[in-house]
């Protein structure tokens, strides 16, 4: 027991074919590829197409990840999605993929940490794996933001994508140890990322939706002074219970929101560029997307060897914040 | 070290731009050429700096350097 650990044994990544470029992006709205670029880091994007919802892109995602580490449908034990924008309130989107795999009937649920959700995720695994609940777990972060995105408001379209990222986890490895973490969560400052409306306290109506209620709403500079402070504390937390220094650092894969809080959390961690990974240009904001498909392309690229300590770290709607530390064996 | 002093070494650790460009008169945006996401990563580092909080409605008065050693020395700040 002593001895158990989760590893990391397999990774894999979804996105929708269609780009959405800046260039588009001026057809749409008031705003320039010099705009985007300069304030976000962000070229283009991907976006589902009508037929596509979260499911489709956990499924494939998931396919990846299974082939990767070598799982048969008969190998998973349990599915977690952590999504804002699942395909129902309910059922959750985690049965729907786990169906669709053809897996047996393991306990399937989603859950909803904002940005910080697939971080959440491996947090929830790790405790699974360590206390013998089960020996595999499929986790998972996927978004579909385009359908929740205000299309007319320039501030805040031109900044999410769509797509999904999975990771295998397993009690045996090799891979990426799934190490020392800090999460949190301060609910105080929830109204400042919100989809007002479509929930509980505001359900949908016509009043509602000709206020586009039920769209992303951000205050920017709030949500970007908290996210750079949050995620080099989750980052330093995590790496201080692993026993780590942030000289020990060899990778940092932050969720791509905004490739100025990228540098500025770079910055305030002492990481030199070479050690901060970055690919919002490619797809901007996934929410919990991003870090899965930052995780699998580092993996895929050969990026991550063992021996290397990897850091994860997010931040997004809730307040929600993560940190963890992988360490490739 | 006077404030005037501290509060322009961090503008120009932020900005990349000449001591004697930040005078009082200097506006971050036209003057100085910072951006909004610009103009919220000076915010924070004055709050790190001088260990206070600075809200969002009174950042949005702080346009010029002048204005932000005035709001600085009201709130009993020195150096």
């Amino acid at each position: 027991m002593d001895n158990r650990q989760a590893f990391i044994v397999g990774t894999g990544h979804y996105v929708p074919s269609r780009v959405l470029t800046n260039a588009d992006l001026e057809r749409m709205v008031d705003t320039s590829d010099e705009w985007i670029t300069t304030r976000s880091g962000i070229k283009e994007r991907r976006i589902a197409s009508p037929e596509e919802a979260t499911s489709d892109l956990c499924l494939e995602a998931a396919r990846r990840a299974m082939e990767a580490a070598g799982w048969e449908p008969g190998d998973v034990e349990a599915v977690i999605v952590g999504t804002v924008t699942p395909d129902h309130a309910f059922p959750c989107t985690a049965a729907i993929v786990a169906h669709r795999l053809g897996l047996p009937t393991v306990p399937c649920y989603d859950f909803e940490a904002g940005c910080s959700g697939f971080i959440y995720g491996l947090i929830q695994a790790r405790a699974m794996i360590l206390s013998e609940t089960l020996d595999r777990v499929l986790v998972i972060g996927a978004e579909t933001l385009s359908r929740i995105v205000n299309w007319e408001d320039r501030a805040t379209c031109v900044l999410f994508g769509d797509g999904a990222g999975a990771a295998a986890i397993d009690s045996r490895g090799p891979g990426g140890v799934l190490g020392g973490w800090h999460w949190g969560a301060d609910g105080s400052m929830g109204p400042s990322l919100v989809q007002p409306a479509g929930g509980s306290r505001e359900p949908i109506s016509h009043e509602a939706l000709d206020g586009k209620r039920n769209t992303i709403y951000m205050e920017g500079s709030e949500i970007f002074k908290n996210a750079v402070r949050a995620m080099r504390d989750s980052a330093l937390m995590a790496l201080e219970k692993e026993g780590l220094r942030r000289e020990d650092v060899h990778l940092l894969i932050s969720h791509q929101a905004n490739l100025r809080i990228i540098d500025s959390t770079a910055k305030a961690l002492n990481l030199p560029p070479e050690k901060v990974f970055v690919n919002i240009h490619k797809y901007g904001n996934t929410s919990s997307a991003s870090i899965p498909i930052a995780l699998d392309e580092v993996v895929r690229d050969g990026i991550v060897k063992p021996g290397m300590n990897v850091v994860l770290a997010a931040f997004g709607a809730g307040l929600t914040w993560g940190g963890m530390v992988l360490k490739w064996k | 070290m006077s404030l005037e002093n501290r509060v322009t070494e961090i503008i120009v650790n932020k900005l990349g731009v000449k001591a004697e460009e930040v005078t009082p008169e200097a506006h971050f945006v036209t003057d100085l050429g910072a951006d909004s996401l610009d103009q919220v990563e000076l915010m924070m580092d004055f709050e790190d700096a001088f260990d206070l909080k600075i809200s969002d409605e009174e950042a949005s008065k702080l346009q010029t350097v002048g204005a932000v050693i005035g709001f600085l020395e009201s709130k009993g700040i020195s150096v």
